[in-house]
C-alpha cells in the first residue's frame, strides 16, 4: 500500500496496514479527517455536532494501543455516528428540537464496542428527525447536501452519515434502517451501504423509530470495510433482548472473486411506473456484470412487495407513537410549560417536534386507536406476514435477491417535501427486507446524469456472509466505487 | 377514506400533541391523503393469515433478576426540566379545568 497525499483517500482496511507499520499514526489520519471537515463541511453538513477534543485524544490512545501490540479491527479508525445512537461525550438529539443539548447518561451498546475496539469518534451526523424522513429534510438543525450534486438531497433518514462517507469526512459512519434509512442514502450518495439481519446488531442506546424495524448498520466506501463494521458491533448483547445469539462469523474470510454457482433472483415487482431511465441502465449493466462474473440469475416473484409501502405506513408510525410517547418533557428532553401537566404535554409535544414526526404519529395513534385497531394495525401485521412468506419462496431457489435501491437517483432539495406520500415512495424498494426483517446491502453501479445508482442485494436472515461475498465480488469486479464526488 | 376535523383533534388529544387550526386542518388534509393509498391492503383477503409482529425466533427472553446500580440519583436527574428533592417535578396535575381539588 502506497502512502496517498491525502490521508482521507484510505479505506479502513488500508489504513489498518499503514497504522500497523507505523508510516501513519492515527492522530495524522485523524487531523487529515478534521482537515478534510473543516474544508467541506460549510458546503455538506453532515455533522450535527463535532466531537473534535475526544477524537484526538481516542487517536492519542489509539497510537499508544498500536505502540503495544493491542490491535483491533478498528484501533485509530476515524468514524462517524448518526445522531441517534446514545453518547455520554457528545449530545444525542436526533436532530429533534425536543432533545436539543440532550446529553445522554450512557453509550449505545454499538458505541461500547467502538470505544472497546479503540475507534475515533469524529462526530454526530445528520438525520430526518427522529430517523423519520428519506431526504435528511427533516432535520431541526438544516438539510444535509449530496456531495454529489449541491442542490440534491443525500437520501435519508442517515443522510449524514453518508454523506460524511461519500464526502471522505469520515472512513466509516454508523447509520439506522427502518425502512430503508442506510440503503437508500448509500445509493443517492454513491456508497456502501449494510442493513444487517433484525437482531444481528443490539439495538440498545438507538433512540427508538419502530422497535420491531430499526437495525444499525454501516456506511463505507467498500463492501470490506462494511463488512470490518458489522464484526465489531454485531452479535448478541444482554441489553436487548431482541439481539440473537448467533456467532458472528468472519465475513472477509469468505470473500470471492467470481460467482460461479450462485443463483441470484431477478423480481419483476421491483420495476415500478416512474422508474429513471439512468436507473434502469445502470441495473441493467450491474446485471450483466454478475452474470459475466458467473452468477446465474433467476426469475423470482414477490406479489405482495406493491403492498410493503402501505404494511410500512401503519406499522412504522404505530410503533413510533408508542415508543415516541416518553418524549414528554418530564425526565429528559425540553420542557415547555403550559397551565397544567396536560398542557405541558400537548405544548411540549406540539412545539417540541417538526411537521412529519407529528404526522407519523397521529397516523400511528389513529391505527392505534379504538375502532380502528383491526381494519389498520392487524391488517398490516396479516400483510407483513405475506410479505415475509414471499421472500421465504424465493429464497428456496436463490442465494440473493437483486434489485435497485430507489426507483430515482437523489432528488432535487425541496422537490417532494409538500407531498409527503411523494417522499415515502423513495424507499418503495427498501421496505419490503425490513418487513421480513432480512438484510440488505447498497453498492454503487453506475451513475445517471452524474449521479450516483444504487444496486440492492437482499439475502437470507443472518446469512450476511454470502450477501457481503457476492457484493464483494461484484464491486471489485465493477470498479464503480473508485469513482469520488468532486467535492 | 376521510378524517374530519374533529377525528383529527381527538387524535391529536391522544397523542398529547397541541396544533394551531392551520395545523390541523393540514394534517387532515394529508392523512386523509395517506390513508387513502393505504386502503390498497384492502384489495388482499387475509381472513386465514396470522399477523406477523416480529420476525425472529425468539420469544420470552428471561434474565436474572439482579440489582445493578448503573446511575447514581444525580445522573438519573441530569437531563430533568426541573426536579426538586431528588424527584422529577411537574405542573400541577389537576388543572382547574379538570375540575379536580388540587
Amino acid at each position: 500500500m502506497s502512502l496517498p497525499n491525502d490521508l482521507t483517500l484510505l479505506t479502513a482496511a488500508e489504513s489498518r496496514k499503514l497504522l500497523d507499520n507505523h508510516e501513519i499514526s492515527s492522530v495524522e489520519l485523524t487531523h487529515a479527517y478534521l482537515t478534510r471537515i473543516q474544508e467541506v463541511e460549510p458546503k455538506i453538513h453532515s455533522y450535527l455536532h463535532l466531537m473534535t477534543d475526544v477524537a484526538l485524544s481516542q487517536a492519542n490512545a489509539a497510537d499508544k494501543r498500536i505502540e503495544h501490540g493491542q490491535i483491533d479491527d478498528l484501533t485509530g479508525i476515524p468514524v462517524a455516528l448518526k445522531d441517534i445512537l446514545c453518547t455520554t461525550d457528545a449530545p444525542t438529539t436526533a436532530a429533534s428540537k425536543i432533545l436539543d443539548g440532550y446529553m445522554s447518561p450512557y453509550d449505545a451498546t454499538v458505541v461500547t464496542r467502538l470505544r472497546e475496539q479503540g475507534a475515533v469518534f469524529l462526530g454526530k451526523t445528520n438525520t430526518d428527525e427522529f430517523a423519520m424522513g428519506s431526504s435528511t429534510e427533516n432535520s431541526a438543525f438544516g438539510p444535509t447536501i449530496n456531495p454529489w450534486g449541491e442542490n440534491r438531497v443525500p437520501g435519508g433518514s442517515s443522510g449524514g452519515s453518508a454523506a460524511a462517507v461519500a464526502a471522505r469526512e469520515a472512513t466509516i459512519s454508523l447509520g439506522s434502517d427502518t425502512g430503508g434509512s442506510i440503503r437508500q442514502p448509500a445509493g443517492f450518495c454513491g456508497v456502501v451501504g449494510l442493513k444487517p439481519t433484525y437482531g444481528r446488531v443490539s439495538r440498545f442506546g438507538l433512540l427508538p423509530f419502530a422497535s420491531s424495524l430499526d437495525q444499525i448498520g454501516p456506511f463505507a466506501r467498500t463492501v470490506e470495510d462494511a463488512a470490518i463494521m458489522l464484526r465489531a458491533i454485531g452479535g448478541h448483547d444482554p441489553m436487548d433482548s431482541t439481539s440473537v445469539p448467533i456467532e458472528v462469523p468472519n465475513y472477509e474470510a469468505a470473500f470471492r472473486q467470481d460467482l460461479a454457482g450462485v443463483k441470484i433472483g431477478v423480481a419483476k415487482e421491483y420495476s415500478v411506473d416512474g422508474m429513471e431511465p439512468g436507473v434502469d441502465a445502470a441495473m441493467k449493466a450491474a446485471l450483466q456484470q454478475l452474470q459475466d462474473l458467473g452468477a446465474e440469475l433467476v426469475p423470482v416473484s414477490l406479489p405482495h412487495t406493491e403492498y410493503a409501502l402501505a404494511t410500512y405506513y401503519i406499522t412504522a408510525p404505530a410503533e413510533a407513537s408508542a415508543n415516541l410517547a416518553r418524549y414528554d418533557g418530564v425526565r429528559f428532553g425540553n420542557r415547555i410549560e403550559g397551565d397544567n401537566l396536560i398542557e405541558t404535554y400537548m405544548r411540549t409535544r406540539g412545539e417540541g417536534f417538526g411537521a412529519e414526526v407529528k404526522r407519523r404519529i397521529m397516523l400511528g395513534t389513529y391505527a392505534l386507536s379504538s375502532g380502528y385497531y383491526d381494519a389498520y394495525y392487524v391488517k398490516a401485521q396479516k400483510v407483513r406476514t405475506l410479505i415475509k412468506q414471499d421472500f421465504d419462496k424465493a429464497f428456496e431457489s436463490v442465494d440473493a435477491i437483486v434489485a435497485p435501491t430507489s426507483p430515482t437517483v437523489a432528488f432535487e432539495l425541496g422537490s417532494r417535501t409538500d407531498d409527503p406520500y411523494a417522499m415515502y415512495l423513495a424507499d418503495v424498494f427498501t421496505i419490503p427486507a425490513n418487513m421480513a426483517g432480512i438484510p440488505g446491502i447498497s453498492l454503487p453501479c453506475g451513475f445517471s446524469d452524474g449521479l450516483p445508482v444504487g444496486m440492492q442485494l437482499l439475502g437470507k436472515s443472518f446469512d450476511e456472509t454470502n450477501l457481503l461475498s457476492i457484493a464483494h465480488a461484484y464491486e471489485q469486479a465493477a470498479n464503480v466505487y473508485q469513482e469520488l464526488a468532486h467535492i | 377514506m376521510s378524517l374530519s376535523l374533529e377525528d383529527v383533534r381527538h387524535v391529536a388529544t391522544l397523542a398529547r400533541l397541541g396544533m394551531n387550526e392551520d395545523e390541523l386542518t393540514n394534517m387532515q388534509q394529508q392523512l386523509s391523503s395517506i390513508l387513502g393509498h393505504i386502503e390498497v391492503l384492502n384489495e388482499l383477503d387475509t381472513d386465514a393469515i396470522s399477523p406477523t409482529a416480529q420476525v425472529i425466533a425468539l420469544t420470552n427472553v428471561m434474565r436474572a433478576d439482579e440489582v445493578v446500580e448503573r446511575f447514581d440519583q444525580e445522573t438519573a436527574l441530569a437531563n430533568a426540566p426541573q426536579h426538586r428533592h431528588g424527584f422529577f417535578s411537574v405542573p400541577a396535575v389537576m388543572g382547574n379545568d379538570e375540575g379536580g381539588s388540587a
